[in-house]
């Protein structure tokens, strides 16, 4: 296995698991019976401590439902976590606009529930899958991960997820299948941007069959303890995390197994600054400014950039003999 | 009178950064505080030299002269604002990494057009006093025509600076491209008949 476990946490230290569930399941209970006790007007601003801390003190939004059972620090950094208000207040998601703030503005209009993913190509189990069909089989988990946006800023955001390579073995792509493509879904009544040409709409992305496959590569379905604000790609996006942020494609509603490379939006709206690998390169600038460097959100002082994001060890031998370079 | 209206202009001019310090100061900057301060910074700078800009069509337009005295003042704001902009960038952006900065400034065309923009503007502030406007006389029209220089790097560095050009990038650069046209229109139009008017540039 080339992912360790970073938690440093010996397996006697681990809560066995039916203990756990059953912890989780009364938080859960004890959480319902507070929501229940407390007057509706009163739920969009829960003081719960316990609420608020594990969200980062954000304030408690009614839209979102919590997770419960995933599997904590499964893969984790002792760096400091942004906070929920950093992470959900400062995103790039140009179909709700290109500020910053634009997300979070409006991407309330957006209706994630029914949510349904196509998976298709080539493989031999094409399907549509409900949300809850797609994850349901599968141990939700915990990923602290460093995303480094191409823009030179970062964060450190504790997603929860599913490793793509089980969502990926289970439609059994075949041998034709040398990369995955993912698709966003395509609604401008609900996404403003997408009635403007910022972007070739939909937004696509593209891995690498072996990238895809990785174990570091996660859906994300949910972020601090709760499912994901429709800022942050909800229901379901992609986390990539030793690729540079706009590799990790939000709102997914289509993932296919083709031959080859994929188009993907960035490197369609301009080839010589967005390459399809994108992997962070402290060495490789951007044609308009360094990567060699980054500014951390909640900090002022900029930091280095680390080789593939930090995960260096885990998914370097992925590019063993290619000129990074040249392959950007 | 008149006198009162200069000062509610110089105070109208201070508020941006006034109020952006109180921001500053009270914690009330963005997510990306840097970036807010340098986006905040960088606006003002550009929304001043708009209306220095615009003293001249304005004045030609309507016939209002006064407002000729409120070129200096404006282009002086322009000045500050881009020093703080600037600053910014050294001091707090980058934190005095002088390596890193030059390398932008000599790499990066977006910051190639910042410097520049910058840098243009500083012989215009130091000549702007009566003295130096009394010493240069008719050179002094000339030196000043540099602003179109300056105006036209600022626009490209906001341009170049988005990863897709939408937005105020492009509102910015076709304002400045509208006033810098209509001087040129002005200047054919009224190069041909006698010349009458061509008091400023």
């Amino acid at each position: 296995m080339l992912i360790k476990d970073t938690t440093g946490i010996p397996s006697s230290d681990i809560t066995d698991e039916a203990l756990y569930l059953h912890r989780r399941q009364f938080i859960r209970l004890a959480g319902g019976a507070v929501a229940a006790a407390a007057a509706a007007p009163l739920l969009a601003c829960s003081g719960d401590p316990i609420a608020a801390e594990r969200r980062g003190g954000g304030a408690f939004d009614s839209a979102q439902s919590p997770l419960t059972g995933y599997k904590e620090k499964a893969i984790a950094t002792d760096e400091k976590l942004n906070t929920f208000d950093e992470i959900t207040g400062y995103n790039n998601f140009y179909e709700f606009g290109s500020g910053k703030g634009d997300p979070k503005r409006y991407a309330g209009s957006l209706k994630i529930s029914p949510w349904t993913v196509k998976i298709d190509g080539n493989c031999n189990k094409p399907a549509d899958y409900q949300l809850e069909d797609l994850i349901k089989p599968f141990q939700l988990e915990e990923r602290i991960y460093r995303l480094r946006c191409v823009e030179a800023w970062s964060m450190v955001i504790p997603w929860i997820g599913v490793p793509l390579n089980q969502i990926i073995k289970r439609a059994e792509p075949n041998s034709k299948a040398g990369f995955v493509e993912f698709t966003t879904l395509l609604r401008p009544t609900q996404m403003p941007g997408q009635q403007t040409s910022a972007l070739n709409w939909p937004y696509t992305e593209g891995l690498r069959m072996d990238e895809a496959m990785h174990p570091l590569t996660i859906l994300a379905v949910g972020l601090y303890g709760k499912t994901l604000m429709n800022q942050n790609g909800a229901p379901i996006r992609l986390v990539v995390p030793w690729k540079y942020g706009f590799k990790s494609i939000k709102s997914i509603v289509r993932i296919r197994f083709v031959e080859k490379q994929p188009n993907t939006a960035w490197n369609l709206s301009d080839p010589s600054e967005y390459g399809f690998y994108s992997n962070v390169n402290p060495e490789v600038d951007h044609p308009r400014w360094t990567q060699a460097r980054e500014r951390r959100i909640g900090t002022i002082l900029p930091r280095p950039t680390m080789m593939f994001n930090g995960y260096g060890d885990q998914v370097a031998s992925l590019y063993t003999g290619m000129d990074l370079r040249k392959y950007y | 009178m008149r006198k009162a209206a200069k000062v509610l202009v110089f105070l109208a001019c201070l508020t941006p950064i006034a109020w952006l310090v109180t921001r500053a100061l009270t914690g009330r900057l963005g997510i990306n505080p840097v970036e807010d301060l340098e986006l905040t910074t960088g606006i003002w700078a550009l929304r001043f030299l708009v209306f220095t800009l615009l003293v001249t069509p304005v004045r030609r337009i309507t016939g209002w002269n006064r407002v000729i005295q409120y070129r200096r003042m404006l282009g002086l704001f322009t000045f500050l604002y881009a020093s703080v902009h600037f600053a910014i960038y050294v001091g707090v952006d980058q934190f005095f990494a002088f390596g890193f900065i030059v390398k932008d400034v000599v790499k990066r065309p977006f910051i190639t057009m910042g410097f520049t923009a910058f840098v243009l503007m500083i012989p215009l502030a130091i000549t702007s006093t009566k003295g130096w406007i009394r010493r240069l006389g008719r050179r002094w029209v000339v030196l000043h025509r540099l602003i179109y220089v300056s105006a036209l790097c600022a626009a490209i560095h906001y341009l170049w600076k988005v990863k897709v050009i939408i937005g105020s990038p492009v509102y910015y650069a076709t304002a400045i491209g509208l006033l810098l046209a209509f001087r040129v229109v002005w200047h054919l139009r009224s190069a041909k008949p006698v010349k009458t008017q061509r008091v400023t540039a």
